[in-house]
């Protein structure tokens, strides 16, 4: 092993050692609610928003619930068809905004952002935990929307309904989502700040861990895109609250114009769900296949081509609304550029799985799954921006597989993938392993079987958001609701076994997967400012073996963290 | 670098990069803002593509008088703010507070003339509704981008005189360090905020008079 580690291209601190035994750390410096809730520091904060985040997906899921119980019979069981409404536009909303959006950013991400970077803090301390009020406040405002009586206009809120018809809460769940929205934002700059001006010393940007990168192009998306959601929601409770008809067909308004603003954000926002996840699928692959990145610098230009042409290609959604045949060609065109930066991030991870020194853990499970499934999701995406395709498809359960394969089959994977991987970190304890690589064999079997039939059921003609349906479809209804009480168990699973840890859990040492990111050169949990010293970078990321040579099949290879002692 | 420390925060070691950071954070804030009022800007411009002949009527209908004034308020407002933000850089505390108070006088000032503008349009019948003046039906869609935009920059205005008001009061009381770079920031954001008017007064108050 010495000798290996002797090859390497710069020497380094392999195994830092284990200080700060008995010190404080981030979790008992300080004591008392106040220390909580006033709290600058970024891992408190982002504990914070863990807290708030699994409230919400906890809500999300419980409409999620209702809609797959309603849908396992043809006819109206349960709901209401306006309760129906209320309830997918619930689970909607609250997934996308107040889970999906700021899940893996502002939790991992305000964890581990300046950790991976060799930052005391984000740049912006205060204006963090500011944006964690916002978040609360957001919360609470929708809460109160849906508790008075629910929206019904889908997520997407749609002109002219959602200014003249609907009888729901749009206004409060609009202002909602703006007020969530500057929270987006505030995160997103500070991500910016943070990466630009915090830097350790010899950590250039072609050094960064791909997660760091992909929160920065992800920030980039959302300080761009936000605020014309913000923009386009305010229009909406001006038509509402004052009569401003700015959509309004009767006098001339286009209600087109609001389709166009609104997936000028969606579009942008779909990636901004989903590109942290592919920095935590980067760490992941990896480290359990003792890996160098395969393509470091083109997985570094996927991510910002991504975060460009990701805002050119909204028109996809527009197919058959009406909008000229040549705008739907040069949508359905950039379309297909776009899924060439993601399909060489797939590309890139399989070619590090190759030759690699696999190993099963809990969160390699998460991250193959999360490969397969965004792989589907991303292929499909594909099908429906092929015009021919999509006006077949359009507004079918085609299109809900589609988004749910990446969303949450990707991105929540991912999530889950994280979670794992860091709980050590984040917690200073182990999960037990086994119930961990269970509930993610699970995880992948429930999703499949609640969304693969929605492919077929879509593709056969089953159009969404209707909570009745021909006869013919039930067989897939069934299937898909069936899987979704497996999911909900695969969700829940962890739940209880990490929340077990934190009492009878293993301590975790410094560094559990032996992996190369700075964060794992200080204690777990980390101390309050994050390092014993401030470390000092010269080599890139994921040294898992020397440089320009395969790892070897007999042992396990030395790693070598990227970071040293200043 | 006298009250160089006290205006230092975490996690920054130098006041040199913590005013890069803020300078650098509010820029990003600017772009954000920018693409706020440039959505808005251009569901403005596609709708006087559709309908020209109702929004140059009625854009004829605002008050340019009220408008012409208060761009040149606003205008001087970011002069007297550039004054007070670079003085309080180089630790001139009179000067600082000189043109900060400035600021608020004309930031107040603004909303004042505003708000009597608001109160002509609201008895002539420019804001849309049953007694709408106007004929063309459009022309309520122009109005309706006459509130939502003023109405939009009027926040930021008031924003704008919060945080101006609170440093304000902040270094006249010596709570907060001349070197901060509070000053700089807000100076920026007030800028932006007369940037965006000057973009809206050809677009609301010129176009329907050419
Ligand atoms: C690989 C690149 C992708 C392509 C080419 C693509 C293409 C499309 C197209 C054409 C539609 C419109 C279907 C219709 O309404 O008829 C669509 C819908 C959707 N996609 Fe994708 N997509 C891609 C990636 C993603 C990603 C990464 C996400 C999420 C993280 C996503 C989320 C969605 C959502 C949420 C919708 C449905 C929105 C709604 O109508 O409610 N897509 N996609
Ligand atoms: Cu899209």
């Amino acid at each position: 092993m010495s000798d290996i580690a002797a090859e390497g291209p710069i020497p380094g601190d392999a195994q830092p050692h284990q200080g700060l035994r008995g010190a404080p750390s981030y979790l008992t410096a300080e004591h008392g609610l106040a220390a909580w809730f006033l709290t600058t520091d970024h891992k408190r904060i982002a504990l914070l928003y863990a807290a708030a985040l699994t409230v919400f997906f906890f809500i999300g899921g419980a409409g999620a619930v209702a809609i797959r119980m309603e849908l396992f019979t043809p006819q109206a069981d349960l709901l209401s068809a306006d309760g129906y409404n209320r309830m997918f536009t619930l689970h909607g909303t609250v997934m996308v905004w107040f889970f999906l959006v700021p899940s893996i950013p502002n939790t991992f991400g305000n964890f581990l952002l300046p950790l991976m970077i060799g930052a005391r803090d984000l740049a912006f301390p205060r204006l963090n935990l500011f944006s964690w009020y916002l978040f609360i406040g957001a919360g609470a405002l929708l809460v109160y929307a849906l508790v008075a009586g629910g929206v019904d206009t889908g997520w997407t809120f749609y002109t002219p309904f959602s200014t003249a018809y609907s009888q729901s809460y749009v206004m409060a769940a609009a202002l909602a989502v703006v007020l969530v929205g500057f929270s987006s934002i505030a995160t997103g700059v500070n991500f910016i700040a943070t990466v630009h001006m915090l830097r350790a010393p010899g950590m250039t940007w072609f050094r960064l861990p791909l997660l760091v990168w992909a929160l920065y192009g992800t920030s980039l998306v959302i300080v761009l895109a936000t605020p014309v959601l913000t923009l386009v929601l305010l229009l909406i409770v001006a038509e509402r609250a004052f009569g401003l008809p700015i959509f309004d067909p009767a006098y001339g308004g286009d209600p087109l114009l609001f389709q166009h603003l609104f997936w000028f954000y969606s579009h942008p926002a779909v990636y901004i769900m989903i590109l942290p996840s592919f920095g935590v699928v980067s760490e992941l692959v990896t480290c359990f296949s003792r890996r160098q990145v395969f393509g470091y610098t083109f997985m570094v230009y996927a991510i910002l081509w991504i975060a460009v042409v990701g805002f050119l290609v909204w028109g996809h959604h527009m197919f058959v609304s009406g909008q000229s045949l040549y705008a739907n060609i040069v949508f359905s065109f950039l379309s297909f550029i776009i899924a060439v930066p993601s399909a060489i991030k797939v590309f890139n991870w399989t070619f590090t799985l190759y030759r690699g020194q696999i190993t099963f853990d809990a969160p390699m499970l998460y991250a193959l799954g999360f490969i397969g499934l965004f792989t589907l999701g991303g292929l499909t995406g594909l099908f429906l921006a092929s015009v021919p395709i999509d006006v077949h498809v359009t507004d079918t359960y085609f299109v809900v597989a589609h988004f749910h394969f990446i969303m949450v089959g990707g991105a929540v994977s991912a999530f889950y993938g994280g979670l794992h991987f860091w709980w050590p970190k984040i917690t200073g304890r182990m999960y037990p392993d086994v119930w961990a690589r269970f509930a993610a064999v699970l995880m992948f079997f429930g999703f499949c079987f609640t969304f693969f039939p929605q492919f077929i059921m879509g593709f056969l003609g089953m159009p969404r958001r209707y909570q009745v349906y021909p006869p013919e479809f039930q067989i897939w209804h069934v299937l898909s609701s069936s899987g979704a009480v497996l999911l909900a168990c695969a969700y829940l699973l962890p739940m209880g076994y990490l929340a077990w840890s934190l009492i009878w859990g293993d301590r975790a040492e410094e560094d559990p997967w032996k992996a190369t990111g700075l964060e794992w050169r200080t204690s777990s949990p980390p101390p309050r400012d994050n390092f014993r010293t401030m470390p000092a970078v010269d080599t890139g990321p994921y040294f898992y073996h020397p440089d320009k040579e395969g790892p070897r099949h007999d042992e396990p290879e030395a790693h070598q963290n990227q970071g040293r002692e200043t | 670098m006298s009250g160089g420390q006290e205006a230092l925060r975490e996690p920054w070691d130098s006041l040199r990069r913590q005013r890069e950071a803020a300078s650098f954070g509010t820029w990003l804030f600017l772009g954000s803002e920018a693409l706020l009022f440039g959505g808005l800007m251009m569901a403005f411009a596609v709708n006087r593509v559709l309908h020209g002949d109702a929004f140059a009527a009625a854009g004829h209908e605002t008050n340019v008088v009220y408008g012409t004034v208060n761009t040149l308020v606003l205008l001087t407002s970011s002069l007297t703010m550039a004054v007070g933000a670079e003085a309080a850089r180089a630790e001139l505390r009179k000067l600082a507070l000189v043109g900060l108070s400035l600021t608020l006088v004309f930031a107040l000032a603004f909303l004042i003339i505003k708000g009597f503008e608001w109160r002509d349009d609201f008895r002539q019948h420019l804001f849309p509704g049953p007694n709408f003046k106007l004929q063309e039906s459009a022309a309520r869609i122009f109005f309706a981008f006459y509130w939502v935009m003023t109405g939009l920059h009027g926040l930021h205005v008031t924003g704008g005189i919060a945080v101006i008001g609170w440093i304000t009061w902040q270094a006249w009381t010596g709570q907060r360090a001349l070197r901060s770079p509070a000053f700089e920031a807000v100076a920026l954001y007030w800028h932006l905020v007369d940037i965006v008017w000057v973009f809206l007064y050809p677009l609301l108050y010129l176009g329907g008079r050419a």
